[in-house]
């Protein structure tokens, strides 16, 4: 492992640090969801071309749709859904997960899912599809990973993640 | 207004509520409000308690044993069987085959009812509404068979069109199969007419009683079943129970569906011969303890009086229906002139699952989604809808405490 590597580890838990202490700050499940239905409503729409079935995550009871770039060794995140909670806690995620290498994201625990009580949504539900968000994610960052290996660069602008 | 509907004397909820202690549990701090009940309902103490009663006293393998608890365990399962005929009213016990569920039971007609009498081109009549359980095994049936699924549609209201039934039955249809009350709309579809139509026409019918046999006075000789499924989960009994009816002659001529234990008469190498009804399709061990336990359920609805929970429940119906119009941006799906306690509805520019886990954070269990009708959702254009079911224990203030929860949450969302 080098350097870079553990420093962008420590990037990825120090935001979930930040959004387990901005949580710390709401005393009611009310406020909590106030502000992942704020973060729902504030993340980008998705561009229509992206809505395909391609890029549909299964396991969701809402549509949620996931893409990611390559820049430069690090992947980047897109993603949209028709349910706006279901959008907040995605939006966490990108902001947790989005710009960092495959390796950072693969290894990645995402504590601050339960740190923050959401574990209920990890639960296997069928109903809701935050596990199946995260997996697809790893997905989109294990085959950047294996396309880098292959080319030898971090230059790969397109996604590839199978289902 | 409230107040008509609000008259449901003949039953006395809060007696019927101490009944099942589940009820008494906080959900996010706050009392629990249960309207999830078409999916399941909740166990009344007299279910659990014959549940550990059974394991306490008289655990034992049935039918065959000599000694003491094998008689007992077998008297208690087999009275299952006669509370069950007298619930659905069957000419005999032995039209009383224990299942899973009622999907198993709809699955044991297809596998062996379906193989032994559909052939290509022959015509299998399901409709629009139906459950997921009641089309894909006609599907997997059909794709062997070569034969074709007709569906009848569904009118804008959620009911069923009649003309266009009366249009797909042919001397081609050898079998009907539908759904009594839709687990989405709540829909009670005119079965008896169905019946009839289907019998002048030479076909067979099975009833999918899964969410009427709680709701509506089951009798299976009229209209003129020949195949019934329920579940014995959504009747306030234990889950892994299902029922299927079949006429006596039906199941007597229909090949076996699993081979096994329990379900043979005797085996040899050379040849096996199987036993007598009900058993011969009741292979295996089986789920005796929430089979005996089935009766206290069926004892509390005998109790409590179908008539007097299905005047509850439709005064239940009836006032949120009236109370859910009164909310902005509020669609209700279904509206049948007939319906049992349920109302499925959509909320404008909001996900149903947005709704479902808001309410829950109020301590408000409803159902959001496809509800495993996605034919269903298709015909009406929508992802899926939110849910809330009835049942004799609920009230009309958990009904108020719906309408206000669900208004906060659509204040959160929009």
């Amino acid at each position: 492992m080098t350097d870079g590597q553990m420093n962008g580890q420590a990037a990825i838990r120090q935001t979930e640090t930040e959004i387990i202490s901005e949580f710390a700050l709401f005393d009611t499940w009310d406020d909590k969801y106030e502000y992942i239905i704020d973060l729902g409503k504030r993340l980008p729409p998705l561009d229509a071309a992206y809505k395909t079935d391609d890029n549909r995550v299964r396991g969701c009871q809402s549509t949620v749709w996931l893409t990611a770039s390559s820049r430069d060794g690090k992947v980047f995140y897109q993603a949209d859904s028709d349910a706006v909670i279901v959008k907040g806690l995605i939006s966490m995620l990108i902001r947790v997960l989005s710009g960092h290498t495959p390796d950072e994201i693969l290894g990645a625990q995402l504590d601050f899912i339960r740190e923050i009580g959401m574990t209920a949504h990890l639960a296997q539900t069928r109903s809701n599809g935050l596990l199946a968000m995260v997996k697809q994610m790893k997905n989109y960052a294990l085959a950047f990973r294996m396309k880098q290996e292959m080319n030898g660069d971090g230059n790969s602008s397109t996604a590839a993640a199978g289902h | 207004m409230s107040t008509i509907n609000r008259i449901s004397p003949a039953i006395d909820v809060t007696a019927i509520r101490r009944q099942f202690p589940v009820l008494e549990r906080l959900v996010k701090g706050r009392p629990l409000v249960y309207f999830d009940n078409a999916a399941t309902a909740q166990k009344p103490q007299a279910v659990i308690d014959a549940l550990v009663h059974y394991y306490t006293h008289y655990n034992a393998n049935i039918h065959r044993g000599i000694h003491t608890l094998a008689e007992e365990a077998t008297a208690a399962f087999e009275a299952t069987r006669d509370a069950v005929r007298q619930f659905i009213n069957a000419a005999a016990r032995e039209e009383i085959i224990f299942t899973r569920g009622a999907t198993e039971s709809i699955n044991l007609v297809a596998y062996t009812w379906g193989r032994a009498h559909i052939k290509a081109g022959d015509e299998i009549i399901i409709s629009a509404m139906e459950h997921h359980s009641n089309i894909v095994p006609w599907q997997i049936l059909c794709a062997e068979k070569g034969a074709v699924l007709k569906v009848i549609p569904v009118t804008d209201a959620g009911e069923l069109q009649p003309d266009a039934y009366m249009q797909l039955l042919s001397d081609r249809t050898k079998l009907v199969s539908i759904v009594h009350v839709s687990n989405a709309l709540g829909t009670v579809n005119p079965v008896r007419q169905i019946i009839d139509a289907a019998h002048k026409a030479g076909a067979v019918v099975l009833v999918d009683g899964a969410q009427s046999a709680v709701h509506l006075e089951i009798n299976v000789q009229a209209p003129d079943c020949d195949f019934f499924a329920c579940s014995a989960h959504k009747l306030y009994g234990p889950t892994g129970v299902g029922i299927l009816y079949g006429k006596k002659q039906l199941l007597e001529a229909m090949p076996v569906f699993q081979g096994g234990g329990e379900m043979i008469k005797e085996v040899s190498f050379a040849q096996t011969t199987y036993n007598e009804l009900p058993y011969k399709y009741e292979a295996g061990t089986p789920n005796i303890a929430d089979v005996i336990a089935f009766r206290a359920a069926l004892d509390f609805i005998a109790a409590t009086g179908k008539e007097n929970m299905a005047r509850h429940e439709q005064s239940l119906l009836a006032y949120a229906t009236a109370q859910l119009e009164q909310v902005d941006g509020l669609k209700i799906i279904g509206r049948a002139r007939e319906k049992v306690s349920l109302v499925s509805f959509v909320i404008d520019k909001i996900h149903p699952q947005d709704i479902g886990i808001l309410l829950d954070n109020q301590g408000i269990a409803v159902r959001t989604g496809h509800h495993c009708t996605q034919p269903l959702m298709q015909r009406f254009g929508i992802p899926g809808t939110i849910r809330a079911s009835f049942a004799v224990y609920n009230t009309h203030e958990e009904i108020d405490m719906l309408v206000q929860a669900l208004r906060k949450a659509i204040r959160m969302l929009l």
